[in-house]
């Protein structure tokens, strides 16, 4: 670092906050991106390709898939998650981090370390086979034990603050964190064999079974998208979004509402997953009911996401990095009313077992949590290193472009095979006979797999291209375009 | 009510109790009721524990993360049933600790996969997938061909047991010459098939001397749904 980089004051150095462990959140949060997109990007392939299977029983799909999920939910969303979250409470309590750097760095460690150990576990065929709750009970012990020292170091931190109120995003974060334990806990409750000499010694055998497991790991499983892939992020977005455009939050008082119909109405979207299942009726019929009233607090966090820069929407035109941010709550938006129409029954009847989830998924996990993440890390490593911007505000520009491109590839792609294929299922010729075996509807997926993982490319090279970015701002350098400064008007 | 708020947002503590309020509801409504209301899981004949075999057959299937692409859920509509037949009961998987009724079908369902196919179509098809269906986009499987350790299978009937299968004493003390047995008798005679009705008896992948994780995955795969005979169902009994 130079004088001519260094923000004024040098507040990196100056700042009373736990900032070192934030630091390497955020490098771990841009490598486990990468890795998590690299695993997802493979696997897309295979399904087209399968001879990428490679006969390897390591390398097969359905051992890696979860290596893909677990990384980009609980790696880079995970990093993510706890770095912004222990930057965020520390700036709006005014308060340094509670355990300071100790109970920062043990965090930071024991977190990636699980996540290195669950990776390895999968590929080695080490799962409780439940989708997104994969981790056997030996991990699931270790998470649960990280997972407190999380809400110690932030409760903690909240509780010796100097400001009176709360801050909204700190609800949101403290609200991902709680129902995240209560998920962990209730859905991975087993019994290992090694209690009775089993092998091998990782093995266990679920508390629950049948329909009563199906509708646990539901729970479990829609809310891990409620409140590790939501409410944290709403966390995040409260805070970067303000901030970022210099404007206050448009309503406080939305947030309010938004905040607790939210939290409240997730919790019952699970059955959603099982319509049309052997879960009795009544449940589903909740379950549908709580996801169509899930649309309108929704829809609170996205006005209040977007309404926040009331005054400030020329800035959309000269900083990219808002960009991503803005992107990321319209993203919400679509994804949010997707899901409920998606949890109409009669809707899902069509939709359900194909690719069209598996798009509205990544409409939300691509489009709103991986780019509120980058405007976050855009807005982050500058502060943090204390740099005056990023290396390269058009390089951010590029990856804006790219990144769109790829997600909208990707998620159309899904949507043609998706209720293509759910059509081709239910198709009948006119003698009254099936008009197509199943392996014909998978033959017609083909283009658009590799549509779909062309799209992923896309993606993963705008992270490589974030990588490269951060790499030279952390080094110092300020590309010629910025020097000159015109990188901010030229970066549309 | 804004004003009242204060009171939430001032104090960490209130703010986590109001949290785990809101957030403990739904959980309580949808689940609990699952395990009391007795017309949850349909009363039907035929459903059985896993044989050993069939079971280390099912933990292979999840070892391999099978249930990422196949369903075991038929759903009630004309043409699933048409296609895999008579859709699902809760009661067909009340002893799969966990459930695999899946989320997404890059393959076909497999609930009532079981006799379908002969054996030797299913080793060929998981050892390449692509010797008996050109167009597939499944992975092969040839490590399967290795021998199966089922050393301490009689463990996991006793871990099962625990968490609510029926697995009898007598069960558990067999356990590891009933992996043997269904591999090595053809016999409808032999104890595994008494204990284990409709057990497929049979070394799949052809070799009875050596007991593959082949031929335990195709056991399990060939048992999937054919526990109950739908021929001697009363409709009215299974409906909810």
């Amino acid at each position: 670092m130079n004088a001519a980089t260094a923000a004024p004051g040098g507040m990196a150095e100056a700042s009373p906050y736990c900032d070192d462990v934030v630091k390497k959140f955020v490098l771990a949060t841009v490598f486990w991106g990468i890795v998590g997109f690299m695993m997802g990007d493979l696997i897309a392939w295979q399904l087209a390709f399968p001879v990428l299977n490679f006969n390897l029983e390591w390398t097969t799909f359905g051992r890696l898939r979860p290596v893909h999920t677990n990384a980009v939910i609980f790696a880079f969303g995970g990093n993510a998650l706890m770095g912004t979250s222990i930057y965020v409470v520390q700036r709006t309590c005014r308060a340094r981090l509670f355990g300071g750097n100790v109970l920062g760095n043990a965090l930071f460690w024991g977190w990636n370390a699980i996540i290195v150990m669950a990776a390895t576990s999968y590929v080695l065929g080490g799962t409780q086979g439940r989708e997104y709750a994969e981790p056997e009970w030996w991990l699931d012990l270790l998470i649960t034990v990280a997972w407190v020292a999380y809400l110690i170091a932030f409760a903690g931190t909240i509780m010796k603050r100097k400001e009176p109120h709360i801050y909204v995003a700190n609800w949101f974060y403290l609200a991902f964190i709680l129902t995240i334990a209560m998920l962990h806990i209730g859905n991975n409750l087993a019994v290992p064999v090694i209690v009775f000499g089993g092998s091998p010694w990782w093995k266990s055998y679920s508390l629950y079974s049948g329909v009563q497991d199906a509708m646990t790991q539901w729970w479990y499983g829609h809310n891990a998208v409620g409140f590790f892939l939501t409410a944290g992020f709403l966390g995040m977005m409260y805070y970067f979004v303000p901030k970022r455009a210099e404007r206050p939050i448009y309503s406080y008082r939305l947030s309010i509402v938004h905040f607790w119909a939210l939290i409240f109405l997730y919790i019952w979207a699970g059955p959603h997953h099982l319509h049309y299942t052997a879960l009795p009726d009544w449940a589903q019929t909740l379950g549908m009911t709580f996801s169509i009233m899930l649309w309108m607090p929704s829809w609170g966090g996205m006005i209040n996401g977007l309404m926040t820069l009331s005054g400030a929407w020329d800035k959309l035109r000269t900083d990219p990095v808002l960009r991503f941010m803005v992107t990321s709550v319209a993203f919400y938006g679509m994804s949010t009313f997707e899901g409920p129409m998606m949890s109409i029954k009669a809707v899902n009847s069509l939709s359900h077992y194909t690719d069209w989830g598996i798009g509205h998924v990544h409409s939300g996990s691509l489009g709103w949590v991986a780019f509120v993440t980058f405007g976050a890390m855009y807005f982050l490593v500058p502060k943090l290193w204390g740099r005056k911007e990023v290396y390269s505000m058009k390089l951010v520009g590029v990856h804006f472009w790219i990144a769109t491109v790829g997600v909208l590839l990707y998620i159309t792609a899904m949507w043609i095979s998706g209720i293509m294929q759910g059509l081709m299922w239910r198709a009948y010729d006119n003698l009254g006979f099936l008009q197509y075996s199943f392996i014909e509807t998978v033959e017609a997926m083909h283009p658009y797999y590799v549509l779909r993982a062309t799209g992923g490319v896309l993606f993963l090279t705008g992270g490589l291209v974030m990588a490269y970015n951060f790499w030279r701002t952390i080094r110092g350098d300020v590309s010629a375009s910025s020097r000159e400064g015109v990188s901010v008007a030229a970066a549309g | 009510m804004f004003k009242q708020h204060k009171v939430l947002e001032t104090n960490v503590f209130f703010l986590a109790v109001g949290i785990l309020l809101m957030v403990i509801v739904g959980g309580l409504v949808e689940i609990v009721p699952l395990f009391s209301i007795s017309s949850t899981i349909e009363k039907v004949d035929g459903i059985r524990p896993y044989s050993p075999l069939e079971l280390a057959g099912r933990n292979i299937y999840i070892r391999e993360g099978c249930y990422l692409c196949h369903s075991q859920m038929i759903r009630p509509f004309k043409d699933e049933v048409e296609r895999y037949g008579h859709y699902s009961l809760a009661a067909e998987s009340k002893y799969d600790h966990p459930f695999q009724w899946g989320s997404k079908r890059n393959g076909p369902d497999l609930a009532r996969v079981g006799g379908k196919y002969t054996n030797d179509w299913h080793v060929r098809h998981l050892v390449n997938p692509r010797d008996v269906v050109p167009e597939s986009i499944m992975p092969g499987y040839p490590h399967l061909k290795r021998p199966l350790d089922y050393s301490t299978i009689a463990a996991d009937l006793k871990t099962l047991r625990v968490v609510g299968v029926p697995y009898t004493d007598d069960d558990i003390a067999n356990a590891k010459a009933d992996v043997e047995e269904q591999v090595r008798s053809d016999s409808s005679d032999a104890a595994i098939a008494k204990r284990y009705p409709k057990a497929r008896m049979g070394a799949a992948d052809g070799n009875p001397k050596v007991v593959s994780e082949l031929d335990a995955l195709v056991a399990y795969l060939q048992v999937l749904g054919t526990m109950v005979d739908f021929t001697a169902v009363n409709p009215e009994s299974i409906r909810r």
